[in-house]
């Protein structure tokens, strides 16, 4: 009965039950002790990951319950441009961050539609922050395109 | 004159093929060989969306004088794109960045006061909020930018301002805008709105000022990105006003490009994206004395035991810095590696994420000065591999590379990723002197034995490294 392994298989032994058999100590300690550790890193990582999204799950019931359906619309489409960017963005190669950032800049002037949708007004203020809108955004979008472009051609291989 | 060809029905149609276009321009990014497509789709995306509008229906006049200013404004955008050096890049992005949200806060407030619809009940105050933060939004970029630029081009001075008690100048800011977006919405009309936005559009304006001025030099490459992302979120806040889908997806996506920017910045640098918010980078770091453990000494070397420790070299891998650039070393760095092919030696760059002054900008120093994208590599595709590299040659560079960042928990800089290359065989660090990085650290990587210092100005020490050949 000393040892371990015949203790283990032993459930009757000279009329006594002795089963369950004690646990068996193990020399290998240390490999349990690394393993511990891991467990209690996880959690907290959880944590940090279910909790914004709680918050962001309610903040759209808010939304949701409030806001009319026209805005509903739109929020459908910025969610779902947010995730698409999101995907896109991470697959961009590193080396390309320079290009990504002026390239957005010049996409980013796509506001100039808003500003020529108001360019057709008879109101002189409308008409001259309307213009100088135009105008700036036209600034950003050539010298955004333009300078990606000149960037990019320097990559080669 | 009436050029109202395209109905609404088919603009909108227009819109769908602009949106799909410009994703297809973030996406040809994911490879040098790609991008250059990627930023024609880009360029057609705009066109497409341009000429649509001007033929939609939203414009009936004025058709002209539109065309003028876009003409206008093109070519000075041209002259710009022409103008700026490699290394003015972080500078002529955050002025763009300053325009977008320039141009955010000027339809918002032709928007507010010259509406096109009218809106009643909660459609009403959703309208007003839209206003409000697509303002709020575009100046807080507006200015922010212009602050980066200034700090970028070395107008202003590098150095976090720190005004006293400044986060709760930042929360008294923001709750001002709060209380007067809340009067703004709750106005019957136009001139009583007028007051609380005229007062929030001045709290905005230095609230971005503030916001990037108390953020250190070293911080920039977040803060550019930062405001890469706040210029996404104006258009799309622009875009939610305007009931346009398009400016909404396009700005979705610039918001989240720049928010996930930074994160990585901020990922490289091992600093949270609030602590950079929250402002002064190296003001905790300058208060810490250098360590007072025993570094040991340096061991410099002259010209001529380089060469030698480059020719009995198989695989060199050169960690460029910031130095580098400043120092406009990087076309002789071309030539060297030219000659170095030739005698069968195998030259590899190694980036640090914010080796440079905004996101990838190294590798465009490198790509200018015709370097080979396939042998410039990221941190992490090498940091295991230095087994293999005989020699790493460090040159304008500091922090990246500095030891204490693993292997001091009470380094200012601890946490941070940094390229190991004490891990090869030999590192000569290339400086003018024993100087700190930006972060004010000592670097224990000089002292260690398989160090080598090579002091001096980099180009004029690479430059005699061109004789090798003979």
């Amino acid at each position: 009965m000393d040892d371990d392994v015949i203790r283990g298989m032993t459930i009757v032994n000279k009329g006594s039950i002795t089963y369950p058999p004690p646990k068996i100590e193990v020399s290998v300690s240390p490999k349990k002790e690394e393993k511990k550790i891991e467990p209690t890193a996880e959690p907290v990582k959880k944590k940090t990951t279910v909790l914004p999204g709680l918050i962001a799950l309610s903040s759209l019931f808010v939304v949701g319950a409030f806001a009319p359906a026209s805005f509903m619309n739109h929020f459908t489409v910025f969610v779902l441009s947010c995730f698409v960017g999101y995907m896109v963005i991470w697959n961009v190669t590193a080396s390309l961050h320079t290009p990504l950032m002026s390239v957005t800049n010049a996409v980013s002037s796509i506001i100039i539609i808003g500003a020529i949708t108001q360019i057709s007004t008879t109101d002189t203020l409308s008409l001259i922050l309307s213009g100088v809108a135009v105008f700036i955004a036209s600034i950003n979008i050539f010298g955004g395109f333009a300078v990606t472009k000149r960037m990019l051609g320097m990559f080669r291989k | 004159m009436n050029l109202e060809i395209l109905s609404i029905e088919v603009v909108r149609a227009l819109y769908i093929v602009s949106a799909v276009l410009f994703i297809m321009t973030l996406g040809g990014l994911s490879n040098p060989e790609t991008s250059r497509k990627g930023n024609m789709y880009g360029m057609s995306a705009m066109f497409i969306a341009i000429i649509g509008t001007f033929l939609g229906p939203q414009v009936s006049s004025n058709y002209g004088l539109l065309i003028i200013l876009i003409l206008l404004g093109g070519s000075i955008g041209l002259i710009l794109s022409k103008k700026v050096q490699m290394t003015e890049m972080p500078e002529l992005v955050a002025i763009l960045h300053s325009l977008v949200g320039m141009a955010a806060v000027l339809v918002g407030l032709v928007n507010f006061i010259n509406p096109t619809q009218e809106y009643i009940g909660v459609e009403k105050t959703i309208h007003s909020i839209e206003i409000y933060i697509g303002i709020f939004i575009g100046m807080v970029t507006f200015s922010g930018s212009i602050i980066a630029f200034g700090k970028l081009s070395g107008k202003l001075s590098g150095n976090p301002l720190l005004l006293p008690a400044k986060h709760y100048l930042n929360l008294f800011m923001i709750l001002a805008i709060v209380y007067f977006g809340n009067s703004f919405i709750s106005s019957n009309n136009i001139n009583e709105a007028m007051l609380p936005l005229a007062i929030m559009l001045a709290i905005s304006f230095f609230f971005g000022i503030h916001l990037v001025a108390s953020i250190g030099g070293a911080d920039m490459p977040v803060v550019v990105s930062m405001l890469n992302s706040y210029s996404g979120w104006a258009a799309s806040a622009t875009g939610f006003m305007l009931s346009n889908d398009l400016l909404i997806i396009v700005g979705a996506l610039v918001g989240s490009s720049g928010a996930i920017l930074s994160y990585i910045m901020c990922r490289a640098m091992n600093r949270s994206f609030i602590s950079v918010i929250a402002g002064g980078f190296g003001t905790e770091s300058t208060t810490i004395v250098a360590s007072d453990t025993e570094q040991g000494e340096v061991q410099a070397i002259d010209i001529d035991e380089f060469k030698n420790m480059i020719t009995t070299s198989k695989k060199i891998a050169i960690i460029p810095g910031y130095g580098m650039a400043v120092a406009q070393a990087q076309f002789v760095v071309n030539e060297i590696i030219n000659i170095l092919k030739t005698k069968n030696i195998e030259v590899i760059f190694v980036i640090h994420p914010v080796a440079g002054r905004m996101p990838g900008h190294m590798n465009v120093l490198l790509a200018e000065a015709q370097i080979p994208y396939d042998i410039v590599f990221e941190m992490e595709e090498v940091n295991d591999d230095f087994d293999n590299i005989d020699l790493s040659i460090v040159i304008g560079a500091n922090d990246i590379v500095n030891p204490s960042a693993l292997e001091d928990p009470n380094s200012p800089i601890a946490g941070m990723p940094v390229i190991e290359c004490w891990k090869g065989g030999h590192t000569v660090v290339m400086k003018r002197g024993m100087s700190t990085g930006y972060a004010g650290v000592e670097n224990p990587l000089f002292f260690k034995d398989n160090t080598r210092m090579l002091f001096g100005d980099a180009k004029e020490s690479l430059s005699q490294l061109l004789t090798l050949n003979n």
